[in-house]
Parts: C-alpha cells; structure tokens; sequence
C-alpha cells in the first residue's frame, strides 16, 4: 500500500472533533480510500442470501466502485468475483440480477467462460482452428481466475472483503453492532423490493449523517412532527470499533422536561398539533419487537446501514462514484412469515424512507449543500462537538460521539 | 373489447384528462392534485425493475384520497429541498379496454427537472398505467401507476409524476 502524502495528512490540532474539508473534495483522497479502505480489510454488504436464492442465481453490485458480482454455486455456496474478464477486462456479467442455469458466466468478448466461483473453464480455440493460432502450450486456465472476493455469510446476509486480513465479521463489527444485526436478521426475510438514489455530493457526508441523531429531529420536519422521532426519545447512541455504530429509539417514550426545552428553543420543526394527517393510516404500525424499539439506524463502516424505523426494515449500501458523488441503494424487505397486514403496513410505511421518503429525502439534500459549499475551504474545518469530544456513545441522542468515532475510524486506516 | 364504444369524443376526453392533470403539476397547482383521483383510489410510483419482477415495493404508495393530499401537505410545509420544476411531456396514449364507465389507459411521459442553477435535466421517465373511471360525469384516476424507467433518481423525488 502506498504511504499518504504529507499534504493530505490531518491538522494535529483537529483529532476527531474537527475534519478538514479537503477530504471530501479530493481526488487525491478519494484513490487514497478505495485502496485503503475499500480494498483494505472491511467488510462490505454485497447482497442479502434472499436476493441470489437457487444455485446459478447472481447480482451485480459494487465494493467501493469496483463492480463485483456475487453468485450462488450448483454446490449451493456463495461465491464473488470482481466483474473484469481475466484475458482483456470485458465485464463478464452484464446483468443486474438473475441466474445462470448452467452455472456458467461467459464474456461476449472472446467468450471466455467462468463457473460461479470465477474459476476459468473455457478458452475458445485454446488449440487453435486447423492447426493455427491457439494459445501457448504452457498456457494454464488454473492461472486466469477471475480476482475474487473473499466471502461471508452472516445472518442471510453476503458480506465481502478485498483484505487478507479483514477480522472475523462479529469481530469486525462489535458486539452491539453484531447484536443489532442479528436482531433485525432473526428470522428469514422477504425482498420486496430496489430503489436507486443519485446524491451528488461525497460518500462520507452521508455516512456522517447515518451516524447523526442531533439532526433527525431537526433536518426531518415531517418525522419529529408526528412524535415518530425526537432527540428527547428514550434512546441510545452507540459506538464499536470506532467507526461503527448503532442509534435506537422507542417512539411514545418523550419525557415532559425534554419537550419543555424545545419549545423554548423555539424550533421550527416543533409545530406540535398545527399538523394532522388526513390518513393516519400511514403511522398505524404493529409493534413487532418485544423491546419496544421502533427506530434502528445501524452503521457499519463503509459502505452498510440497516435500518428499522417503525416497521420499515432496509439495507442502504453506500457506493461511491467519485469524490464528490455516490449511489444509494435501498434494498427493502419484510419478513417471511409476515402477515399480509404486516407486508401490507410495510409497503406503504415505504413512504417515509427511500428516495422520496417523507422522512429521509432531506438526507441527500443535506449532503448536496455540504457538497455545494466546501469546494474552495479545503483547509477549513468542520465542528463536532455536540456532548462532548470523545469518540463515544451515550445513553441518548442528543450527541456527534459516533460521528467523531467515523473520524476517529477514519484517521486510522487512512493512516492520515 | 368492444371497440366500437372507444369513440374519438372518449379519446379527445381522456387525453384532456391526462393533459390537464400534468398542467396542473407543472403549475405547481398541487392542491388541486387530489381532484384528478376517486375517493378510493390508488397512486403508485413504482420503478420498472420492481414492477417487472412482480415486487411491491414504491416510492410513492398512496392508497386514498387523504395520503394524496397528505404529500402535498408534506411537501409545503415539512420536506426540505431545493426550489424546482417539473415540466411533462406526455405521448402515445393508448386506450386499451374499456368496460362501460371504467376504461384502462397508458401513455408515455417524461419529466424534466428543473432548478435554481437553471439547467433542465431529464429527471424521471416512463409510462403511466392507469384506470379511468367516469364520477358524478367526470372521469377521474381510479388507479394511476407511473411505472418510470429511470431508476436513478437524482438527489430525491418530492413532487409526484
């Protein structure tokens, strides 16, 4: 691995409560991530076992923006290759999803064929046509895989790594990280359905928003309005391993005290009783766990967040597209055993997240004026301090510690 | 199909129905929105790569007149996003059946978007799936499905299609 530059290398001073604003403006920085980071020892969501079910299924997808394809094997095992054609780097896979009946992936370059586990199977005219052409005697197919990724299965879900020594997924995510992934896992799922999100502003903004819940309340008028979230909720803030983190909230658990302070705050997203819905069909959730939580907002660095809020469940997966523009892909679900009244407040609780979602659509407004206003304040700073300034968690939401905990992650293993 | 009964005046009343109903996006007339959909009714915007699959799954899903009117709401006074407009340009509608008072209907559409900095990109296209039915002599959207190609939606969607 390449060492960092002394240019790039962060202000002493700053540690995890400041960030120059260079690194989300910086091409320089951005190669600097997909190597260290993308293709160093992290974990990444490439799909959910649902999403590739019988053997010969496939999806595209992306570690970093490196296109990967992960596939299911006629041995029934998850296998992922980067989707670069080993003779001349042709995307080998050109679909979205589907599935392979003969278990075989051919380039329409040259048509190269590859077996689920990216393993070289055939070379058209190996011995050449009529005595001509053909490839070198010593030429070996066992030498001509495709690169491949490095797998696990975790809870019905596909993680991949580029790294060699990337730890042990529950090792790697930490305890309450793993604890609220095997909750919101605990029994199969249902995929019901994709949304695609084009956010033209740095990877990182968005992460430091997952990782954010002095804004919910704030940012999303439409959410803090009808008491679905609010800061003054009972809940917690959690780090792991410095960059990971967990958010949760009970709805209906506001302390009177905690209100009281907003409305002398006078805030604009306090508007308590001016706004009824006509349908309020839209909030008759089911309470479904027994811990009473209705909000999860899981972040695992870099590229996931899970998420429940009320009775949405989804996987976010963070692509990056260049310094200063990434892809959100929504991948919806519900449970297998789902009542058809459950899946039924599932499909139009959809309405509050995604791409127009009541009450996430401002996430990448948010992260386009941040975008939109640091291009020349590379050497500048941004300020993290709300509760304090250490890369902690806290037994409430009103706190930047899991943002300082990304930065904290961050410096690490950019080595910056 | 009685074939017979999709008359030119029916097809000249369905397509003011369709005009009227982008003008009123475009104008930003959205409260008047609502009226363009029965009581009962049910407005999806759905990508194509959920739809050809047989999943469920929206980005808009309103199954009444209340949520309809419930996103405009929304849109005035909680959501937060940039000024911007749309501006419909809609093709090729095909009645494709017709049972009495109740006629299936799809039509192309593509929407531009645009904002402050004044460039107009293409925004969301695709096609319109709908059920018309004739209410109190006005036809109305008893089913609107904008089944849109452009799966990438850019930065976020707040105005419906």
């Amino acid at each position: 691995m390449s060492t960092t530059p002394e240019h790039l290398k962060w202000p002493k001073e700053a540690g995890c409560t400041a960030v120059p604003y260079s690194v989300f403006n910086s091409e320089e920085v951005y190669e600097l991530e997909q190597e260290k980071i993308y293709n160093g020892d992290t974990w990444h969501f490439l799909a959910a076992t649902a999403e590739i079910p019988d053997k010969g299924s496939f999806k595209s997808t992306y570690i970093g923006d490196t296109p990967v394809v992960v596939t299911r094997g006629h041995d029934d095992e998850v296998y992922a290759w980067v989707n670069r054609c080993a003779h001349r780097g042709a995307e080998v896979c050109r679909e979205r999803h589907g599935k392979s009946e003969d278990g075989v992936f051919a380039c329409v370059y040259h048509q190269w064929a590859y077996d689920a586990k990216g393993d070289l199977r055939g070379v058209p005219f190996q011995r050449g046509l009529a005595g001509k052409g053909g490839m070198p005697k010593d030429f070996d197919k066992k030498q001509h895989s495709l690169r491949k990724v490095r797998v696990v299965v975790f809870q019905d879900t596909v993680f991949g790594t580029f790294g060699d020594n990337t730890p042990d997924i529950e090792e790697y995510m930490g305890e309450d990280v793993a604890y609220h992934f095997k909750r919101l896992m605990h029994k199969p799922i249902e995929i019901l359905g994709t949304t695609r999100q084009y956010i033209a502003g740095n990877w990182k903004f968005y992460s430091e928003n997952t990782k954010d819940p002095y804004h919910a309340s704030l940012l999303h008028l439409f959410h803090a309005t009808f008491g679905l979230y609010r800061s003054s909720q009972k809940g917690a803030s959690i780090v792991n391993n410095d960059y990971h983190s967990v958010l949760w909230a009970s709805s209906g658990t506001e302390s009177a005290d905690a209100l009281d302070d907003m409305k002398k705050d006078k805030l604009r997203t306090l508007q308590t009783g001016e706004y009824e819905l006509k349908d309020p069909s839209l909030l008759k959730g089911q309470q479904e766990f027994d811990d009473g939580i209705t909000l999860v907002i899981l972040s695992l660095f870099p590229s996931l967040v899970l998420q429940q809020i009320q009775n949405t469940l989804a996987f976010r997966q963070i692509l990056p597209k260049g310094k200063d523009e990434f892809e959100l892909v929504w991948t919806y679900f519900g449970y297998k055993d789902d009542t058809e009244e459950l899946r039924n407040i599932r499909l139009k609780q959809f309405n509050l997240i995604g791409p127009a979602g009541l009450i996430s659509m401002e996430d990448g407004e948010s992260t386009e004026l941040c975008q939109n206003a640091i291009v020349r304040d590379g050497k500048y700073t941004n300020v993290i301090q709300m509760d304090g300034k250490e890369a902690t968690g806290n037994d409430h939401l009103v706190t930047e510690g899991l943002i300082r905990g990304l930065w904290k992650g961050y410096q690490k293993i950019m080595q910056l | 199909m009685a074939a017979s009964n999709i008359t030119l005046e029916l097809k000249s009343e369905v397509e003011d129905l369709l005009n009227a109903y982008a003008q009123c996006i475009d104008d930003d007339k959205l409260e008047n929105w609502p009226d363009f959909f029965t009581d009962s009714c049910l407005y999806r915007i759905i990508p194509r790569e959920n739809h050809e699959v047989g999943l469920p799954t929206a980005v808009m899903w309103c199954d009444s007149r209340g949520m309809l009117e419930d996103r405009v709401t929304a849109l005035r006074h909680a959501n937060v996003y940039q000024v911007q407009w749309y501006r419909h340009l809609l093709s090729n509608p095909v009645i494709t059946s017709e049972d009495g008072n109740t006629f299936n209907v799809q039509s192309n559409y593509a929407v531009f978007k645009t904002c402050n900095d004044g460039e107009s990109t293409v925004y969301n296209v695709g096609r319109y799936v709908d059920v018309i039915v004739r209410d109190n002599g006005v036809l109305k959207f008893k089913e609107r499905s904008a089944i849109f190609d452009t799966h990438k939606i850019t930065t976020l969607m707040v105005i419906p299609i």
